[in-house]
């Protein structure tokens, strides 16, 4: 057994031991940094992986969290006071495997204008996406309950509810499993399937098209590779990867607006996957840890930070150290990649290879 | 019909405000292949700088002022930033990230410094109107329209005739001959990106004064719509920018005069109507109404 994969069954032994010690805020930030995880792989594979930059990711995140609200969600709920948004009041489980279907679709219907549009012009175009998209969430209020958002109903599975209820009291170990903590590990099982299923992808036939188109888009078509084709289904597959990490995000907030799913979660998202290196599934979760958990730790620890100053006080704000930090990260990775980290200038299409990168 | 001309009249004088700072968006990518989205916040920190100057230097001194100092941060950022990441990496892309990441860093500073209170940019004319072919027009919108077109004017004699205006274009189309034929091309970029910022900050200055009135913490995001007008018009043509800022701002006019007739497509439209156009005219020509089309050589 090689020392990294030990490393790995014990990173992955302490996650699921974790629920055990953690608090809520540590339990309810993971469970962001898990959403953001799933998220990152899936726009690594079309930016870093495929060399399209897309700027829509929030998008079809949005598309997948609301997605699973609606496919959930009462139908008939319209009778109520406060006059809930509709739903179709499937089962948890189907409404998130079609949630998913739903954002991929949605990447699908966007291929016309992904197809014709080459290079930076598609990236430019994509934040049109996020935009419209929102513009939507909060007009279309019969689906989406409008500015206030709406309710997502606790996942469940044979019975068995992600939620503080429903079985009431489960105990682990002594330890209370509340919602959060029972979210937790249907996260772990998520971001390590999707994980998995990114890495497969990658080594396999699909993954080395997508690496040839993003080398060079004609020597790929010369080798029989359906450019036009590939190039869709890169971006419907990260949609689906983007859509899976809305349903995530919906059951550990609970409660979705449209403002979340803005042009700085889109940012954030491609930050993520910059820092950590392109193209790489590790890389990706790890950036999206990172990103994801910053301003909440910084927060937390606000008080004990020299610089930082506690929430409304005057001075540096949490939130925006944590912006300023990984705004900074993204400089110095691209001003210092082709140094000696691992090869990031040469995933980016037309970037020559380092001497060091030659002879290894 | 009045209410259309006067849209129609304001939405073009809006227009002549994105076609000039999309003009420096796209001058910028002509001279140094960079799609900079720190644009945005060049924008906004133009805004903001006249917004704090104009109570000593007046409204255009502060202008002026803003424009020089713009200027200078442009440079600043190009040959900090960009110029060391330009000859390593050929790619777009990358230099797109780290002038996303740039827009990060200024865009949060200038955020944490507007706060949330609205800053008066000074601009002499308030909400008073001049009648305009029997419309009436703010007159902040026609300052605005004279300026721009007065710039457009300037530039585009620049462009044509000077040695600078040459050079720029020969370093864009051909980057290697031009270099072989004598001109300095860390020159040529580094003055573009001043004249982008000087753009970017005398637009910026007009863009905030009516109808906001004053510089916001929503400006910089605004400030994006630049990016819209740019893609549309073509990244690589000045003259598309103009074109496209014009159909975009009596688009947007169009779409918030009539927003009681358009409620069925929502509220807010007119903050959405910039991509739609643009989609549109995306699937009848992928590189703008007047980009080069990319050819690709083996």
């Amino acid at each position: 057994m090689s020392r990294a994969r030990i490393a790995w069954i014990a990173l992955i032994a302490v996650l699921v031991w974790l629920p055990q010690y953690a608090e809520a805020f540590w339990m309810q930030t993971g469970l962001f940094a898990m959403s953001a995880a799933i998220g990152a792989i899936g726009l690594t594979l079309l930016v870093g992986t495929t060399g399209q930059l897309s700027l829509a990711h929030a998008f079809f995140v949005g598309i997948g969290a609301y997605g699973y609200c609606y496919f959930a969600g009462d139908s008939g709920a319209a009778g109520t006071p406060l006059s809930a948004p509709d739903g179709l009041g499937l089962p948890p489980l189907a409404a998130g495997i079609l949630a998913v279907l739903l954002a991929g679709l949605a990447g699908a219907a966007f291929s016309p204008i992904a197809a014709r549009l080459k290079g930076i012009y598609l990236g430019l175009a994509s934040i049109g996406l996020v935009f419209i998209g929102q513009h939507i969430m909060q007009n279309a209020s019969g689906i989406t309950g409008g500015f206030n958002g709406r309710d997502a109903k606790p996942f469940s599975l044979f019975g068995f509810e992600f939620s503080n209820t429903n079985p009431d009291n489960f105990d682990v170990f002594g330890v209370p499993y509340g919602q959060l903590e029972r979210l937790w590990y249907l996260g772990l099982v998520l971001v390590l399937l999707s994980a998995w299923y990114a890495r497969n992808l990658l080594r396999n036939r699909p993954g080395r098209a997508l690496e040839a188109i993003r080398d060079s888009e004609v020597a790929a078509a010369v080798m029989g590779v359906n450019v036009p084709l590939y190039r869709g289904a890169a971006f419907m597959v990260s949609s689906m990867y983007a859509g899976l990490a809305g349903v995530m995000l919906a059951l550990a907030f609970s409660r979705i607006v449209p403002e979340s799913f803005n042009f700085l979660y889109s940012i954030d998202f491609l930050v993520m996957i910059v820092i950590g290196g392109l193209g790489s599934v590790g890389g990706a979760v790890l950036g999206a840890v990172v990103v994801s958990a910053l301003p909440q730790v910084l927060l937390h620890y606000a008080d004990r930070l020299p610089i930082v100053a506690s929430p409304g006080g005057s001075g540096l704000q949490p939130n925006d150290a944590a912006r300023f930090l990984y705004g900074a990260a993204v400089v110095g990775v691209l001003i210092l990649a082709s140094g000696g980290s691992a090869g990031l200038a040469r995933r980016f299409r037309g970037a020559q290879p380092t001497s060091k990168e030659k002879t290894a | 019909m009045t209410q259309f001309l006067q849209l129609a009249i304001s939405g073009l004088m809006l227009g002549c405000i994105y076609g000039l700072i999309a003009m420096g968006f796209v001058i910028v990518f002509k001279a140094t292949n960079v799609v900079n989205f720190a644009h945005a916040s060049i924008v906004m920190l133009g805004a903001f700088l006249v917004a704090k100057w104009h109570g000593s230097l007046g409204f255009f001194g502060a202008i002026g002022a803003a424009a020089v100092a713009c200027a200078l941060a442009a440079v600043a950022l190009e040959i900090a930033f960009l110029r060391p990441l330009r000859k390593r990496v050929r790619s777009v892309d990358a230099l797109a990230i780290m002038t996303i990441a740039l827009n990060i860093l200024l865009g949060t500073e200038l955020v944490r410094a507007v706060g949330n209170d609205l800053l008066p940019s000074g601009a002499p004319w308030g909400a008073d109107t001049t009648n305009v072919f029997g419309a009436a027009i703010p007159q902040a919108r026609i300052a605005a329209a004279v300026v721009a077109l007065v710039l457009m004017g300037i530039f585009y004699v620049i462009f044509t005739r000077s040695n600078w205006g040459v050079a720029m274009r020969a370093a864009a189309s051909e980057p290697e001959a031009a270099a072989l034929m004598g001109i300095r091309l860390g020159r040529v970029a580094g003055g573009s990106w001043a004249v982008a910022g000087a753009l970017a900050a005398i637009g910026g200055a007009f863009f905030v004064s009516f109808p906001a009135g004053g510089v916001s913490n929503v400006t910089g995001l605004l400030a994006l719509s630049a990016i819209p007008v740019a893609v549309l018009g073509g990244l690589d043509s000045t003259a598309g920018a103009i074109v496209a800022g014009l159909i975009i701002g009596v688009a947007q006019q169009l779409a918030a005069g009539y927003q009681d007739e358009l409620s069925f497509l929502g509220r807010g439209l007119s903050n959405v109507i910039p991509y739609v156009v643009l989609f549109v005219v995306l699937l009848w020509r992928p590189t703008g109404l007047f980009g080069t089309r990319e050819l690709t050589r083996v």
